[in-house]
């Protein structure tokens, strides 16, 4: 996948909580919906399990974009990790404007078991949007001898 | 032969070199112990004398603040080679510290703001044959740990005469802890406050403050209060100093052994306990926190996964 210009394909790295969003991808899978192929999908537990080491890791590595996935408000399987998971993700953004990095990169959605459509067009249309960005140049790490 | 020790310092505030004078009269004991064969605070030895040393005949060095320029990358490459320990004493040579939020600029930006449209320092300067030459100056500033082997990691901003008495004696004791250790208890700061009992089982907030806009109770845990009070995130050891102080934690014994990125695992923490799941209220209760880089890496940009800034 060339990493420049034409052909830029977007690395995505997508964490997905066990009982809902990862139930919604299988759907679509099993269901044989159509959706860009970029998305590297990660299970957790919870959404509200996604460290926000784990988003800046994901960057660090080289990923173009970050979806993190998880149930719809009032369905945690654990009651408030996804609420968490909100919290978090909404300051992480604001400090990833600050570092230079378009916070758009950075995707939270509620996802459900039965929302395989939904995965599908989640997946595609960041696919698109991170493709209009453009890849994501971090500074190598320092250069000094 | 009392074994030999050196003292440096990088790009710091001289903060470390005061948190040794403040040894007081345990300085003395140290001075008897070790023969201190390099430190340009105090002592009149110069570079060339270390250059003169065979390798390794320095027991420990301990160095201070974070990797800059070009002179204190040599200097600490110098002090290496002599060397049979370094440490890296307080957080700038441990995770970058305050110098390191200079990160979030590069050389050139930093030379722009500072010096606008006045002289402008130049790198080498010739007349009449004699010629004088400065460092150069890097755009990203680095813990000591990416330019040498580092063995030990005594924390702070600066580290407490207890922690400081505390790494001698472990350095000069018969068991050496093992490569890579950070001279603290491994353990949140929460665990060693005084005020851990006010902290309530489950701490939700409705609203952050900032220090200057409240006269914070002096028995009650500071978070509680809806002070960013970093210690959950925090590494122990200060005896929770600035909290005796009534002044929340800001972070400067880094992370625990087992968290890789202090500054996102302060942000978690600090995000988890917003009392709401409305986007709208929690961005609003969010915004009590002007510069969150500022807050959650307040002591350690240049070890943060991202390092720095973007740079175009």
């Amino acid at each position: 996948m060339s990493r420049n210009g034409r052909g830029f394909e977007p690395r995505i790295v997508g964490f997905l909580c066990n009982w809902c969003s990862y139930s919604g991808a299988d759907l679509a899978g099993v269901s044989r919906m159509k959706s860009a192929p970029n998305l590297r999908i990660i299970r957790v537990m919870c959404s509200g399990r996604v460290d926000p080491s784990f988003i800046l890791r994901a960057f660090q590595l080289g990923a173009d974009g970050v979806l993190v996935a998880g149930c719809h408000p009032g369905d945690c399987h654990y009651q408030e990790g996804n609420a968490k998971a909100l919290r978090r993700v909404l300051l992480l953004k604001r400090m990833l404007r600050d570092f230079g990095i378009d916070e758009h990169r950075l995707r939270l959605e509620w996802i459900s078991a039965a929302e395989g459509e939904r995965f599908a067009a989640v997946s595609t249309e960041f696919t698109e949007q991170l493709r209009a960005l453009g890849p994501l140049v971090l500074a190598r790490r320092a250069e000094v001898a | 032969m009392k074994p030999k020790v050196a003292f440096y310092w990088c790009a710091s505030c001289g903060g470390c070199e005061e948190a040794v004078v403040d040894l007081d009269e345990k300085i003395l004991d140290v001075a008897n112990a070790v023969d201190i064969v390099f430190w340009p605070v105090a002592l009149d030895f110069k570079e060339h004398d270390v250059e003169a040393m065979p390798d390794g005949s320095i027991l420990a060095s301990f160095i201070n603040g974070a990797i800059r320029n070009s002179d204190q990358l040599k200097i600490a490459k110098l002090l290496r080679a002599k060397s049979q320990v370094v440490v890296a004493f307080g957080v700038c040579a441990q995770l970058g510290g305050i110098p390191g939020l200079a990160n979030m600029s590069d050389a050139k930006g930093i030379f722009a703001e500072v010096y606008r449209d006045g002289v402008a320092p130049v790198r080498l300067h010739r007349e009449n044959g004699h010629s004088l030459s400065l460092p150069e100056f890097f755009d990203t500033v680095v813990a000591l740990d990416r330019v040498i082997d580092v063995d030990y990691y005594v924390p702070g901003c600066p580290p407490t005469p207890k922690i400081i008495g505390d790494a001698l004696g472990a350095l000069l004791g018969s068991n050496l802890p093992p490569k890579g250790t950070v001279l603290a208890p491994d353990q949140a700061l929460c665990e060693q406050c005084p005020r851990k009992d006010t902290r309530p089982e489950k701490l939700l907030l409705k609203e952050l403050k900032r220090v200057h806009q409240v006269v914070a109770d002096q028995q009650t845990c500071l978070l509680a209060q809806g002070l960013a009070c970093l210690g959950p995130a925090t590494r122990a050891g200060c005896e929770a100093m600035c909290i005796r102080g009534n002044m929340p934690c800001t972070g400067c014994f880094g992370p625990t052994s087992r968290v890789r990125d202090f500054g996102a695992k302060a942000l978690s923490a600090i995000a988890s306990v917003i009392d709401s799941n409305d986007e709208g209220e929690i961005t609003r209760i969010l915004e009590a926190l002007p510069d969150p880089v500022g807050t959650f890496y307040r002591y350690s940009l240049p070890s943060s996964l991202l390092g720095r800034r973007r740079m175009e």
